[in-house]
């Protein structure tokens, strides 16, 4: 598997939230606005880099029966790391996230990045797949919360798109309108690939 | 805040899935059958009450009198990496029949982000003991009634006949959407 395939596997292929459907927690969560969305992907991209790196790294000395409790604690490690440094320089962004930051240690996308792939890969292959699918995550989840945002506020990253006389939906920035957008894409995620595999 | 109102909102008015929108992972993955749906909300009720309860007293006991607050995301995932592990043994050796209904959901526990989501709430609301203990006991009886009525509602969606770009997933979504609608009439309850 060369390294650009492993790249276009996490950003589109293989999708974290879109094809595998995992890290649902945050993707519901924070996506009321593209700021969050787009906040929360890169953060937890930023761990997925870092933990796919360092548990590639250990890969050969660590045994397979302990192998979990060692890949929560990497993971547990740099989501500390990013909680501080957002906490340092982005402090709205930290507010807007809330107690979401620090799960984003038991996000399944992550443990299940350094389980399926970077126990098994060298350095650079994991890295790159850590890239991909926290991009990949990244870019689904400030598609919805764009999504959210512009029918649920009537605004994207903040600035008023529609027009003077536009009601906002309000229902849609709340959770109940999280299940319905997301439901409402994968459906027509599904629809598109459907279609492209019966041609 | 009186216990009364800390059970009413972790049961209803802020349930964990349907308004925090915490453990959707097990809440859209464990949810095809009541029986299974029902099995999974008695593993999380025990290991949440109990995982509360202990990340409250490590925090308190160790991690403030050492003055090692940041280390609290590291701490309390393992602490409950390790219960989950402790309690999965202990129902083994003990229950052999509980074990059988409960086994399976216990490993995926330790992932389930209500579980840590309601030990850093107890911290971040500055609960003490006797609240930390209600309120981890409430957020799970709430995680469980979400669960096992979604599980039902999903039960009839299977004999349904549903467009075929919504089977699975989406028509899921849709359901949780308007359980999470009806939730909402709780909001001003308390």
């Amino acid at each position: 598997m060369n390294v650009r395939k492993v790249f276009a596997d996490g950003l589109i292929f293989n999708n974290p939230i879109l094809v595998q459907m995992v890290g649902m927690c945050p993707t519901l969560a924070v996506s009321n606005t593209a700021m969050n969305g787009f906040g929360m992907g890169l953060a937890a991209t930023a761990v997925l880099i870092g933990s796919n790196i360092v548990i590639s790294m250990l890969r050969k000395v660590t045994p397979d029966e302990i192998r979990i409790p060692i890949f929560i604690v990497v993971i547990a490690t740099f989501v500390t790391m990013i909680e501080m440094v957002v906490h340092a320089y982005f402090t709205a962004l930290y507010d807007a996230l809330g107690i979401f930051l620090p799960l984003i240690v038991v996000n399944c996308i992550i443990l299940a990045r350094a389980e399926a792939f970077a126990f098994k890969n060298s350095v650079f292959k994991s890295a790159v797949d850590g890239l991909g699918n926290g991009l990949g995550f990244t870019l689904a989840l400030t598609i919805l919360a764009a999504i959210r945002e512009l029918f649920g506020s009537g605004s994207i990253f903040g600035k008023t798109v529609m027009w003077g006389s536009y009601e906002p939906m309000s229902i849609i920035v709340q959770p109940s309108g999280g299940f319905l957008v997301l439901g409402l894409l994968l459906a027509i995620f599904a629809t598109f690939t459907a279609k492209k595999a019966s041609v | 805040m009186s216990l009364f109102v800390i059970i009413v909102s972790g049961i209803l008015i802020n349930n964990y899935v349907l308004s925090r929108i915490l453990g959707i992972c097990p809440f859209l993955g464990v949810s095809k059958q009541v029986e299974t749906a029902a099995g999974m909300s008695m593993a999380v009720t025990f290991v949440m009450t109990l995982a509360g309860t202990i990340t409250w007293l490590a925090q308190r006991f160790v991690l403030d009198r050492l003055g090692l607050e940041y280390m609290q995301t590291v701490t309390f995932i393992l602490i409950i990496a390790a219960l989950v592990q402790f309690v999965e043994m202990v129902i083994q050796k003990t229950s052999p029949t509980l074990y059988q209904s409960l086994g399976i959901y216990l490993p995926l526990i330790t992932t389930n982000c209500a579980v840590l989501g309601v030990s850093i709430l107890n911290i971040k609301e500055k609960f003490g003991l006797i609240e930390t203990i209600v309120n981890s006991a409430a957020s799970a009886i709430g995680f469980s009634l979400a669960i096992i009525l979604f599980a039902g509602i999903r039960e009839r969606l299977e004999l349904s006949n549903i467009p075929e770009a919504f089977k699975g997933f989406p028509i899921a979504l849709f359901t949780a959407s308007l359980m999470s609608l009806a939730f909402l009439g709780f909001a001003g309850l308390v």
